[in-house]
């Protein structure tokens, strides 16, 4: 029962996530590639950089940080609703009744599924962010497909993968978690509930945004 | 059997339940009555566990059912059956999946076995042939009718239901009583209704206890209603002219 729940939350959250990931990680890629072209334009830095940088500034900080920060706001308000409204419709309740430990039910699948599913859709990113970046400069001239290449596969460190997951892991934990707690303790009505889902977003938002300076810290000091 | 024995119940500085001492036969429609605020679905989730009383005990025959530990408390719940007022069917789920939801909880039956029982659940609730539906596709004495089949599938000894009429036409309500009533004589099953339908009252009452402002304001049976003084009890009970007319004309043949 509990894996099959867990199974279904993989796939909302996985397949349910996949378009937005995929639409803001390209455009990130993309924007962050064009970007740093226009700051070198005139420099004396090599244009083979750019592919260097996008590929860092995904895998550190853009495909982790930016992906969950979305993920919050899409699954995490989601997660809240749907546990107040089982908490305002007595369906909690009705499993309390029946000796189900709701916690472990209802909260521990969606924290397992996301601890899974959530570092996949981040590798995603980064891998569509670093294609974004090609797709932005590239085909415009700024920079050639044999330079962004060079740019990709120079002092890469595989450390920063490490990192990205790192990061990956304890976002997704932190808004999973928050917006579970959120969703299971709402009280009142149709308000109480909109304000739980806003809390949770807001709040993992916050958290996330510490978590990913101190993990910084840690990992880079 | 179930006994609750002196439950105080307050919230901050209101006092919503004080010294209520009420025993709940096995085999019995145990009713607990009252106007709105009077106390009846705190006094109903503190007897289903899912409130702590401020002070009291709550004895499931011989267990103290607030002294038990989590695991304790679940095993014991298991034997549990509650029909919510707004039945409380998960709406991601199918009639059946509803049903079968506590024998995939709690047992180790296979697909078939499980299936045959919740036929069985279906059939006594006159709802076979329904597995397939959503609760959202069921009229509301539907889905009250699978919240109780879903509430005996594990053959409970203690079935609890919250305002099992309420926004029932009167038909309904009755075949909603009678439903129960017979699942409660034929499994010996301890049964607590919190209603406030006079229909309820009058028809499947063995045992009667009326709330009033938290406080128990008198105990009996529907046989009793029509001759007690109990100014409360009348009041509330035949709180319309016409009802008064009713029972005095009853009283007079």
């Amino acid at each position: 029962m509990y894996w099959k729940e867990t199974v279904r939350q993989m796939h909302d959250i996985g397949v349910g996530s996949l378009i937005i990931v995929i639409l803001i990680s390209v455009f990130i890629g993309a924007v962050a590639a064009v970007q740093f072209a226009y700051q070198l334009d005139g420099t004396l830095v090599p244009t083979y950089y750019i592919g260097y940088v996008v590929r860092d500034m995904t895998i550190i900080e853009l495909a982790p940080t930016i992906t969950c920060l979305v993920l919050a706001g899409k699954v995490g308000s989601n997660m809240a609703a749907e546990i107040g409204g089982m908490r305002q419709k007595e369906h909690i309740d009705a499993m309390e009744v029946m000796g189900v430990n709701t916690a472990a039910y209802l909260i521990l699948p969606k924290v397992i599924a996301a601890l899974v599913v959530i570092p996949m859709l981040v590798a995603i990113a980064a891998f569509l962010s670093i294609m974004g970046g090609y797709v932005a400069s590239v085909p415009a001239g700024w920079i050639t497909s044999a330079e962004y290449i060079q740019g990709l596969r120079s002092f890469f460190v595989p450390y920063n993968v490490f990192m990205m997951f790192v990061k990956a892991f304890t976002f997704a934990y932190i808004l999973t978690t928050v917006s579970c707690y959120q969703g299971y303790y709402v009280k009142g009505g149709a308000i109480e509930l909109g304000k739980a889902s806003t809390n949770a977003v807001v709040i993992s938002d916050i958290l996330i945004l510490l978590a990913d300076y101190l993990i910084a810290i840690l990992l880079t000091g | 059997m179930i006994r609750a024995k002196n439950i105080y119940k307050s919230f901050g500085d209101t006092e919503v339940l004080k010294d209520i001492s009420i025993d709940f036969e096995a085999g019995k429609t145990n009713l607990i009555i009252g106007r709105s605020g009077a106390g009846k679905t705190v006094l109903l989730k503190i007897i289903a566990g899912l409130l702590d009383p401020t002070k009291g005990e709550v004895w499931y025959d011989n267990v103290n059912f607030l002294e038990l530990t989590k695991r304790q408390i679940r095993e014991v719940r298991m034997d549990v059956g509650m029909l919510f007022q707004g039945s409380a069917l998960f709406d991601f789920m199918t009639v059946e999946e509803n049903v079968r939801f506590p024998l995939d909880m709690f047992t180790n039956l296979t697909k078939k076995e499980k299936l045959n029982r919740v036929n069985n659940c279906l059939e006594r609730v006159n709802l076979a042939g329904n597995n397939e539906k959503y609760p959202s596709e069921l009229s509301g004495g539907m889905q009250k009718r699978v919240g109780i089949a879903r509430s005996i599938v594990l053959n409970p000894k203690y079935l609890f239901c919250d305002e099992p009429n309420s926004g029932l036409d009167p038909k309904t309500s009755i075949l909603i009583d009678n439903l129960i009533r017979s699942i409660t004589v034929e499994n010996n099953i301890t049964t607590v209704i919190n209603t406030h339908d006079m229909n309820s009252v009058m028809e499947v009452g063995d045992s009667i206890n009326l709330l009033f402002m938290g406080e128990l304001a008198w105990k009996g049976n529907k046989d009793e209603v029509l001759t007690s003084d109990n100014q409360i009890l009348q009041e509330f009970i035949f709180a319309s002219p016409f009802l008064q007319r009713l029972r005095d004309s009853a009283l007079q043949a």
